[in-house]
């Protein structure tokens, strides 16, 4: 056939670094136009909702931690809320604040992981955060003791801030005394201010100029920053419970991915710091109010970079939502509510530091499971990933191959991407061919 | 795993020695614990050169490693090949956590159906590329020292790095949580509360940390082991197991849950929970 053969040229990243898992892009470009985007994942699946059948609704808080090393706690959360509306049992008072403190934990863990350790060396100009220390020692510093104060607190409610080992359906298996509790304030007085320091210097690095119209999902409780509750909200209006998840939200699977995506409406959508931000900015915490204000920057974000400085923010409104928690902290009578096992279907829906993480359990009469669907907030955002991509490309074409790549690979660093938690991502009930 | 007196092969040479993590299938809270090192990182990376740490760095020094440390399981044949890669590449190789040392939790694979369960699980099998087992790194390749836990401890960790930097073989204890858990003062939870606690035949590591929290052990570190004239032998699973169904009044199915978990495909577990599950049949 006649015609010029079209020019293509192809933008791979083989390996993304610092992020969690294992995963790699690509970007074809022909004739100077993107033709496809893949954000390939090849971190091995572990086929979690699989072998979660036949176990007991006991184990399944010490099983799903497994899925993450770096957010045990979100799906230990979502796993027992689930759990819990199937044999209608109400955790509330000093073992719900108990639960929303051991989830601030591992925020301000994984939150500082990421700004400080694996996103802040792209703004800096580092390979990672060691070389960073050389030039930039006090921050780095400051950076490792706030996120020891998260593991600290995870340690202290859990036994371990790794899978920690204390969650159970009904409560904990052990909850600790005031006195216990009240030894981390000192700390947490500290970590405040570095928090509120972490915002201010992140608000001051060079964004690049990329703006996007999002839809934005996350929980919006209305009284509080979401954690563990509230119905599944969108900046597009929709609002439902987490019942309702899995008709309102599509996944796909894509033949390049070992992880499936999820569309609302047919379009991608972002979870995760941005959304809940976005949502819940009316009920933050007064200082994390105050220094975001600071910062000048204005609600709606649209720029994906932004990002760690709504994680940032967030940081700062854990550790004052830790205080809060702390000073009023009433040790219950006991460290679990007692509850009668029986059968039946139960969904829930809390708020990992990356975003809404679904969970939807069968059990039958004697508590074992029958079924389990696991959503987690990576495969939520892997769409408006790539659509990202497709929009930013076009700026980086003048570069070379490496430099573009490098750009790629730094709006997906954004969306702070847990590939070994979006890998597992299986679907058991139905077969679909 | 058999101790080996430190030899040339794996004793480190005086230059700042190369250390390369590598990732198989995995939570990756096992590397996530050198991160958590907050105290030492900063040391450690004076002291090692972190090379290759793709989860902590962008740049990807290249082997051979004066240390590798093998995070995970090998269950894709593309994995397969990779771990021989690793070996080759590396003078000393540490598998850290439940996963590279015993298949872990998603070795529970080895006793269904993975390709019903591809079927089940994804829309469309066929893009699906995975082994039908989840194996342990020691069985791909030699390992050098096997580091155990779910997560691995982090001080567990920094001490065999800083083993191999002195040039000793590095050493971890392997005895029963048992003996932890009666130094931290716990009051046992299988004597006083009747919980089927794995800390009788779980090798020490974490802390006693279960029953510290109220609650029974569930084996995240292994099985524990004795030692006469350099032999190992297993703890007494059959026995712990008895107790629990006699005792305790498990019913089988419970018996092959308890051993079938984070550490299910090592030997000692693995054998108990089929000996029960065809008691059951």
């Amino acid at each position: 056939m006649p015609g010029k053969k079209p020019k293509t040229r192809t933008i791979s990243v083989n390996m993304m670094a610092r992020v969690e898992g294992e995963g790699a892009l690509r970007v074809i470009v022909e004739n100077g136009r993107v033709q496809d985007v893949q954000l390939r994942i090849f971190e091995p699946p572990r086929f979690f909702e699989a072998f979660l059948c036949g176990r007991s609704y006991a184990e399944v808080p010490d099983i799903v931690a497994r899925i993450c090393g770096i957010c045990p706690v979100a799906y230990q959360m979502s796993a027992v809320h689930a759990l819990e509306q199937i044999f209608d049992v109400r955790v509330e008072g000093a073992l719900r604040d108990l639960r929303r403190l051991l989830y601030c934990g591992e925020w301000i863990e994984s939150h500082t992981l990421h700004v400080y350790m694996l996103h802040a060396p792209d703004f800096l100009g580092y390979d990672n955060a060691i070389e960073m220390a050389k030039d930039h020692q006090q921050i780095v510093t400051r950076g490792l003791r706030l996120k020891k104060a998260g593991n600290r607190l995870i340690t202290l409610l859990g036994g371990r801030s790794v899978h920690p080992v204390s969650v159970k359906v009904g409560g904990f298996s052990r909850v600790p005394t005031r006195r216990e509790l009240t030894s981390l304030r000192e700390e947490f007085l500290w970590a405040r201010n570095a928090a509120a320091d972490t915002v201010r210097w992140v608000a001051g690095f060079d964004f690049p100029p990329f703006t996007q119209e999002y839809t934005y999902v996350a929980l919006k409780p209305r009284e509080e920053y979401p954690f563990n509750e509230g119905p599944i909200a969108s900046s597009s209006g929709v609002e439902v419970p987490a019942a309702e998840f899995e008709s309102r939200f599509r996944e796909e699977q894509v033949p390049y991915s070992n992880a499936l995506q999820c569309t609302l409406n047919g379009a991608s959508y972002v979870a995760g710091p941005l959304a809940r931000l976005h949502l819940n900015a009316g009920v933050l915490s007064p200082l994390a109010r105050q220094v975001l204000a600071e910062t000048g920057l204005r609600l709606p974000l649209r720029n994906p970079f932004h990002a760690i400085v709504a994680r940032a923010v967030e940081i700062l409104y854990a550790t004052e939502e830790t205080l809060r928690l702390i000073d009023c902290y009433d040790p219950p009578a006991e460290p679990a509510v007692p509850f009668t096992v029986r059968g039946g279907t139960g969904m829930a829906c809390t708020e990992a530091p990356r975003g809404a993480l679904y969970h939807r359990y069968v059990v039958g009469e004697d508590g074992t499971v029958l079924e389990a669907k696991i959503v987690p907030p990576t495969s939520q955002n892997q769409r408006r990933m790539e659509d990202d991509l497709r929009a930013f490309v076009p700026a980086v074409l003048n570069l070379s191959d490496q430099e573009a790549a490098a750009g790629c690979e730094r709006v997906i660093r954004c969306y702070d991407p847990c590939i070994s938690c979006a890998t597992h991502f299986l679907r058991l009930e139905v077969v679909r061919r | 795993m058999k101790q080996r007196k430190p030899n040339k092969s794996t004793r480190i040479t005086p230059h700042r020695p190369k250390l390369g993590v590598f990732k198989f299938a995995s939570c990756d809270g096992c590397q996530l614990s050198v991160l958590n090192l907050e105290d030492e990182l900063l040391a450690l990376g004076k002291a090692v050169d972190l090379a290759f740490f793709p989860e902590a760095s962008s740049r990807f020094g290249e082997g051979p490693f004066d240390i590798a440390l093998v995070e995970g399981s090998v269950t894709t044949p593309e994995d397969a090949r990779r771990i021989t890669h690793v070996r080759e590449q590396a003078r000393t190789l540490i598998t850290i956590g439940a996963c590279a040392t015993a298949g872990g939790i998603q070795a529970l694979r080895n006793w269904g159906d993975v390709e019903a369960f591809k079927q089940a699980v994804y829309p469309s099998a066929e893009y699906i590329a995975s082994l039908s087992t989840s194996t342990p790194i020691s069985e791909h390749v030699h390992v050098d020292f096997e580091l155990w836990g779910c997560p691995i401890d982090k001080y567990q960790l920094l001490a065999v790095i800083t083993d191999l930097l002195a040039g000793v073989m590095p050493r971890q204890p392997t005895e029963s949580v048992c003996l932890e858990c009666k130094r931290r003062g716990n009051v046992c939870v299988m004597v006083a509360r009747a919980m089927p606690c794995l800390g009788p035949v779980t090798r020490t590591g974490c802390g006693a940390i279960c029953p510290s929290m109220g609650r029974d052990c569930y084996g995240c570190f292994g099985p524990a082991e004795g030692f006469t004239e350099g032999a190992a032998y297993p703890p007494n699973t059959a026995s712990l197991a008895r107790q629990f169904h006699q005792k305790l009044n498990l019913i089988p199915v419970d018996v092959v849950r308890r051993f079938r978990g984070i550490n299910g495909y090592v030997r000692p577990f693995r054998t108990e929970s089929n000996a029960w599950e065809e008691a059951e049949d």
